[in-house]
């Protein structure tokens, strides 16, 4: 046993100690795909709203109907966006998972998504509360604060740099709070632009070797 | 002084070893869990984790999801002393060598 011998050991031990408790393969990508998915939808959101409110103010139709049509439409888009930001992000992972040969779904992958789920679910409850009350203004705060707070909740079984992602996103969440008519742009720099900065920099500092 | 001495013999083993590593930072940790993160068959396994058992170092539960087994296992005090000791010893060999 020489020196170079012991010191592999040292860091075969901190690899598995690493392997068992942190969720490595969550792929940057996925984060800029779910960035430009949301400004996509942003941008759809914002023609919707805008001719909702041409409607409403220059033509004078301001039917409970229309808000109506208009609420269903909002959120059938928000669910189109998190259905490809999440499969996209699926699919990434697993991509990446199965190129450095681990496993997707073990034990440190269940710890993450049970941690992501516990504050999503308060938080989806509590925007299910805000459009029963009818104050639909406060979605976007809501939706930001509970994701961040998911994500600094899941940071310890995961890259300790999304972390920071929830730090950011409960931040803006909580300045959005004090300026709710401008929702639409806190969302899609909340979940677009810091969704592209952190999935491009985890991709640089992560996957980029590695490719 | 030699600190060859300290080294532990049953950690003389990569999966033994990797047993101990997973175990210090994990509370409890199934038999499955074990064998996706140290790649291993499941007799090559389970053989190492009887020889740690029997040296005292770690603890099973045999437990049940449903009706299937579930056997987890965890670290006990003898087996902390035992690995930290084994690292200590790792290091004091990299300075002693330098």
């Amino acid at each position: 046993m020489n020196e170079q011998q012991h010191l592999d050991t040292l860091t075969d031990i901190k690899r598995m100690m690493e392997r068992s408790t942190r969720f490595i393969s969550l792929s940057g990508l996925s984060g800029v795909i779910a960035g430009v998915s949301a400004l996509v939808g942003a941008c759809l959101a914002y023609i919707l709203l805008r001719d909702y409110y041409y409607e409403w103010d220059v033509l004078g139709n301001h039917s409970r109907e229309a808000f109506l049509h208009l609420k269903v439409r909002l959120v059938g888009l928000a669910l189109l966006v998190l259905l490809v930001a999440i499969s996209a992000g699926c699919y990434l992972t697993w991509r990446r998972a199965k190129k450095n040969g681990e496993a997707i779904w073990d034990g440190v992958a269940r710890k993450v998504l049970v941690n992501l789920a516990i504050p999503l679910a308060a938080g989806a409850a509590f925007i299910l509360g805000t459009l029963y009350n009818e104050t639909p203004i406060l979605i976007t705060p809501t939706c930001l604060i509970f994701y961040g707070l998911a994500l600094v909740n899941a940071s310890k079984y995961t890259l300790s740099d999304i972390r920071y992602l929830g730090l950011a996103e409960i931040g803006l969440g909580i300045i959005n709070l004090f300026a709710v008519r401008y929702g639409l742009y806190f969302w899609a720099i909340g979940f677009g632009v810091l969704h592209i900065v952190y999935g491009t920099s985890m991709w640089l500092k992560y996957e980029r070797k590695a490719a | 002084m030699n600190p060859i001495g300290n080294l532990n013999k049953i950690f003389e083993s990569r999966i033994r070893l990797g047993v101990m590593s997973v175990l210090m930072v994990n509370e409890e940790v199934n038999f499955n869990d074990l064998k996706e993160v140290l790649e291993v068959t499941d007799g090559n396994l389970a053989s190492h984790l009887s020889t740690l058992e029997e040296n005292g170092f770690l603890k099973v539960h045999k437990g049940f999801i449903g009706r299937k087994t579930n056997t987890t296992y965890s670290i006990t005090k003898a087996g902390e002393k035992a690995f930290k000791g084994h690292i200590t010893a790792l290091e004091q060999m990299i300075k002693f060598s330098q």
